[in-house]
């Protein structure tokens, strides 16, 4: 976790989505799948304080040129519109890496990668680093339509299968990834599913998981303020070792939970059971 | 040309005039990661409460314009574990703590107050009578003059004489001069000023209330005019009760803003969020902006505003 300015080094689009490219001369660490970046948007005077969070797509690091971070961005409110329309040489404030990244299995065994829209960006690189361990690798990609999906071809390169849903059927199977993953885990005998989109779509990969006795990592999509642990609005009920469920953050503890630990049918309340709810009056 | 920074709060003298603004900072151990949290003047600490305590459904935050509302609601560990792990560890890595205590009724206030007694490393207490995030608007203390004096009063009897106590002012009051003389005549040594701005904002897609506890506290520089009027209002009533003046503080000349209006030291809470290691990047163009005015000393220019001329 280094705050640092990059230099935007590139700015494109790619279908409904921006793919932007920031390069620095700062350590940063090692930056593994699943790990996030923080940006601060507007400039330096900016109005809008909250830093936005985007899961980090991939790291390359040349000696001539430093650390080029990527990250695949959605502008759809004004801070990620700013960020989008930045020209190339633009000084970023960035923080990175952050949060807990994507666990890997120590065997080679077969992974299923189940992403929603642009939650595909940090996918590819996760699907070759289980690839390099010798894990069969098949994905399920799902989107509303065409020009939202991400990562299609890179991925059909890398996996070993890959099926697509979009909601209108302009690609691929006409429906959502969670009609397509009980097949495509029954075939490939999935022990582990790594997803990362919606919080439904989430819920919904977490109980097929459930199911088939699979693990599921699952990537979490919370509102942050700061995305370093100091503010508490990312928090999601979370059960931990002794059982009892915690309103947890997910940018410290998070993004990636395991599915069968978040209560999904709680997240956006605080439940009655968790640790120091509220009774009655109070704060 | 070096400009001394140091200040003092009651009996507590400060290095430096920055603090961390309570519930911005959690504990410090996660911005220490992006600044050396012994070189500002101290840590405020979340909010600690008697019992581990969940907080409020999410969400809990709304950008707006220059600020944020939230609606957390002192979500935190509790005092034991603040106690075991937290406290320990500030002074383990030399930071000052400001520790800020709440409490569901006066009683809460002064056993938080006892338990703190005779531990190391409490630089200051700061008593938030003033967190908006509460289930009925009758709970937060700060904002009528016998309850504010009577949580005072309660945390006065129970707390070490020799640990300058804070009160924490809410600016949601007609008059705020009133609530300050209150709790100082109830045992305050100083006011930490101020807490958010009761808000709201409606989710323009459903239309309902965008938090999940409805309201929100309203933080940034969207309410830093009303801060600085309250330092003013409050130092012009009282000018030796030291204030820590926070509310949207993102520069060293907004610092600066504060130090005139009467505060002796400052604190940096939202624009953390935006900025993690803004603490020490203000504190320093603080000294800059002192010292490009030919200032030697922070203390000669606490309440520079109010003279004439």
């Amino acid at each position: 976790m280094t705050q640092f300015r990059a230099r935007l080094a590139g700015n494109r689009a790619v279908g409904e989505y921006r793919h932007l490219v920031l390069v620095t001369s700062a350590e940063i660490g090692q930056v593994r799948p699943g790990h996030f970046a923080t940006v601060a948007v507007g400039g330096r005077d900016s109005g809008m304080l909250l830093r936005r969070a985007f899961s980090i797509h991939r790291v390359s690091t040349k000696p001539s040129t430093g650390t080029a971070i990527e990250l695949v961005i959605a502008a759809k409110g004004p801070g990620t519109q700013w960020l989008a329309s930045q020209p190339e040489g633009t000084l970023i404030d960035v923080i990175a890496p952050l949060g807990r990244p994507f666990s890997l299995p120590k065997e080679p065994v077969p992974c299923v990668l189940v992403a929603g829209g642009y939650g595909a960006a940090p996918m590819i690189a996760l699907a070759e680093e289980l690839r390099s361990r010798g894990c069969r690798v098949d994905v399920v990609l799902g989107a509303a339509t065409e020009s939202r999906l991400f990562g299609v071809l890179d991925l059909k390169r890398i996996a070993d299968s890959i099926t697509v849903t979009t909601d209108d059927g302009s690609l691929g199977v006409r429906g959502m990834v969670s009609d397509v993953l009980p097949d495509v885990m029954r075939r490939a005998d999935s022990a582990v599913v790594y997803a990362c989109g919606p919080m439904g779509m989430l819920r919904a990969v977490s109980e097929i998981a459930a199911r088939t006795g699979a693990i599921a990592q699952c990537a979490v999509e919370e509102a942050m303020a700061c995305g370093v642990g100091v503010c508490m609005t990312c928090v999601l009920p979370v059960v931990g070792d002794d059982g009892r469920t915690r309103m947890v953050r997910s940018c410290t503890e998070g993004p990636v939970f395991r599915g069968d630990r978040v209560r999904w049918d709680a997240v956006g309340t605080v439940p009655a059971d968790a640790v120091g709810a509220p009774r009655t009056g109070g704060h | 040309m070096a400009v001394d920074l140091s200040t003092t709060i009651g009996r507590l003298t400060l290095p430096a005039p920055v603090l961390t603004a309570s519930g911005c900072a959690a504990a410090g151990r996660e911005l220490d990661p992006y600044f050396d949290i012994t070189r500002i003047g101290a840590i405020t600490t979340k909010s600690i409460m008697l019992e581990p305590r969940s907080g409020r459904p999410t969400p809990r935050m709304a950008e707006t314009p220059s600020g944020m509302l939230n609606s957390i609601g002192l979500q935190g560990p509790g005092i034991d574990a603040f106690l075991e792990h937290d406290l320990p560890w500030l002074r383990q890595r030399g930071a000052r703590a400001v520790v800020s205590i709440a409490g569901n009724d006066v009683h809460e206030f002064g056993r938080l107050a006892r338990r703190l007694r005779g531990v190391e490393g409490v630089s200051a207490i700061e008593v938030n009578i003033s967190c908006p995030n509460v289930a009925n608007r009758g709970l937060v203390f700060a904002c009528q003059m016998g309850s504010a004096a009577e949580v005072m009063a309660e945390v006065r009897r129970y707390a070490d004489p020799t640990v300058p106590l804070l009160a924490k002012l809410s600016p949601d009051v007609t008059d705020i001069v009133e609530i300050a003389h209150a709790v100082v005549d109830a045992g305050a040594d100083g006011l930490s000023m101020i807490n958010t701005m009761l808000g709201m904002s409606i989710d323009p897609v459903t239309l309902r209330p965008h938090l999940g506890g409805r309201t929100g506290g309203l933080s940034g520089p969207a309410i830093r005019p009303v801060a600085v009027r309250a330092v003013y209002q409050v130092h012009a009533a009282l000018p030796h009760v030291p204030i820590v003046g926070m509310g949207g503080i993102r520069s060293g000349r907004d610092a600066l803003e504060f130090i005139a209006a009467g505060a002796s030291a400052v604190s940096v809470g939202t624009v953390i969020f935006n900025d993690p290691s803004s603490p020490l990047r203000i504190q320093q163009e603080l000294h800059d902006e002192l010292a490009a005015r030919g200032f030697t000393s922070l203390r000669d220019v606490i309440g520079i505003a109010h003279r004439e001329g």
